[in-house]
């Protein structure tokens, strides 16, 4: 754990994996669409409509998983104090939102032609929603606070709280009577998929997956610099405060 | 190290106790969390007459009927026991067809039929080309679809 | 070109399919950009405040 905590250690490591991370996305993207638009066969029911399936679920499966590493992150900064988990957890954030939008638009332009309706409320549906709203109360609530440790803090807590919804979603299809029908892959029994449709929607997962990692690591490398740029300058005003303070000239030469 | 295991002990603890108060709020509302009665949910629950509900199954097979006015359908919804006749007139979903599952909302009236206001088509989870799903038919490994989709089908 | 036409219609599903892939890219490409541009700027931002302040580099903190 903090072998890897260490954020000089996080910048070299994240410096030399991050461009091959960034082509391997790439990649798998442009595989994952072909197999998706071309390669995957209409469903017997479905037709045409079910390749929104190869968008919707691997963004499904993203919402749930970056809402665990939020998770994770969160209680790794509130045990340890550790200010690379705070950053990671706050920086995971967006892009789990973002990933739980597009899973929810997706659903509703999948549901309005196969079951009739853009939206039901129904126990799925209204619980991957409680999940959209976590993710944007938590990024709210980090920053309503002056002091970020504070607002770090809160934000670790209701990123606890909310992991309750993780199974509710995932087992809801199955604890209640849901418009939104079973688990076709994760289940018991094996999947309900065949292997021509299986293959590109776990390429997309796969895709998907290698994305977050990508733009988290960005995103964490981002705010590190922020902080770095932030103790700079501030390091720079005092020694305007302390060299007016005795009337002498800055030593270093400052743009006015 | 010992105020690091305080803290872990209480986000763990913080963790149980919430699972817990979620795990006794979802088992008291499981019933308010009811999408949709099955047919025979309608027979032994006292579901209420003339009052807003959706209902769930399959579309029985060889139930659907076009009235005359080419508008209003009347359709059967079975979930293996029991079964309901449905009356609904609009635009049906692309997915309703006999055998398929549905949820149709709307009210129960007294004579025990139920008049839709609207149907919703539900599918399940099985995914396949159409060439796959009539080489199954033809070999008789078809398996049909549970009664009403998901949460019956414990039952 | 019929092929092409036949194609993008989708089975006549084209009006969800296509949305569903636009909003993807929209809100996916969109955070991409958007993390990736805020990256460079602190980069860009760092490097000329080091190289404004040479000696100051490890005098940060």
């Amino acid at each position: 754990m903090n072998r890897f905590a260490n954020p000089t250690r996080f910048m070299r490591i994240s410096a030399a994996v991050l461009p091959a991370i960034g082509w391997l996305t790439a990649l798998l993207l442009v595989v994952g669409l072909v197999l998706a638009l071309f390669v995957a066969p209409p469903d017997y029911q479905q037709g045409e409509s079910v390749r929104i399936m190869f968008i919707h679920v691997p963004a499904a499966w993203m919402a749930l998983f970056v809402y665990a590493n939020l998770a994770l992150a969160s209680a790794a900064g509130l045990i340890w104090r550790h200010p690379l988990a705070e950053i990671a957890a706050q920086e995971a954030a967006p892009l789990g939102a973002a990933f739980t939008l597009v899973c929810l638009v997706t659903g509703s332009l999948w549901g309005q032609p196969m079951w009739g309706t853009w939206w039901v409320w129904d126990a799925r549906l209204t619980s991957v929603l409680v999940m959209f709203f976590l993710y944007l109360g938590y990024i709210a609530l980090v920053h309503a606070f002056d002091d970020p440790t504070r607002g770090a803090r809160a934000g670790a807590i209701l990123a606890m709280v909310g992991v309750v919804n993780l199974p509710i979603i995932k087992f809801s299809v199955d604890w209640w009577n849901t418009l939104h029908q079973p688990a076709s892959v994760f289940r018991l029994g094996g999947p309900t998929i065949v292997l021509s449709m299986l293959l590109p929607l776990l390429v997309m997962a796969i895709a998907f997956t290698i994305l977050f990692f990508w733009l988290w690591l960005v995103r964490i490398r981002s705010a590190i610099v922020a902080r770095k740029l932030r103790s700079l300058r501030l390091a720079g005003a005092d020694d305007f405060a302390q060299l007016d303070a005795s009337g002498g000239k800055p030593a270093g030469s400052y743009p006015s | 190290m010992t105020r690091k295991r305080r803290r872990l002990t209480a986000v763990l603890a913080g963790l149980a106790t919430l699972g817990l108060a979620t795990f006794l709020v979802l088992t008291a509302f499981s019933d308010n969390l009811v999408f949709f009665y099955s047919p025979s949910d309608l027979k032994t629950k006292h579901v209420p007459f003339e009052r807003q509900l959706r209902i769930g199954g399959l579309v029985e097979e060889h139930s659907v009927k076009r009235e005359a006015d080419g508008k209003t359908i009347d359709f059967r919804v079975t979930d293996g026991s029991n079964t309901v006749a449905v009356t609904f007139t609009g635009g049906l979903p692309d997915l309703f067809r006999e055998g398929q599952g549905v949820v149709a909302e709307g009210v129960l009236r007294r004579d025990g039929s139920f008049l839709a206001s609207n149907v919703l088509a539900k599918h399940d989870e099985k995914y396949m080309p159409p060439e796959v799903a009539d080489a199954l038919k033809r070999s008789g490994h078809w398996q049909e679809t549970s009664a009403s989709g998901n949460a019956e089908a414990r039952k | 070109m019929e092929n092409l036409t036949h194609y993008f219609a989708m089975g006549g599903y084209a009006a969800f399919v296509w949305p569903a892939y636009a909003v993807a890219l929209i809100v996916l490409g969109g955070m991409a950009l958007q993390s990736l541009r805020a990256y460079w700027r602190n980069l860009r931002q760092l490097e000329t405040l080091q190289q404004e302040r040479p000696g100051r580099r490890r005098g940060a903190r």
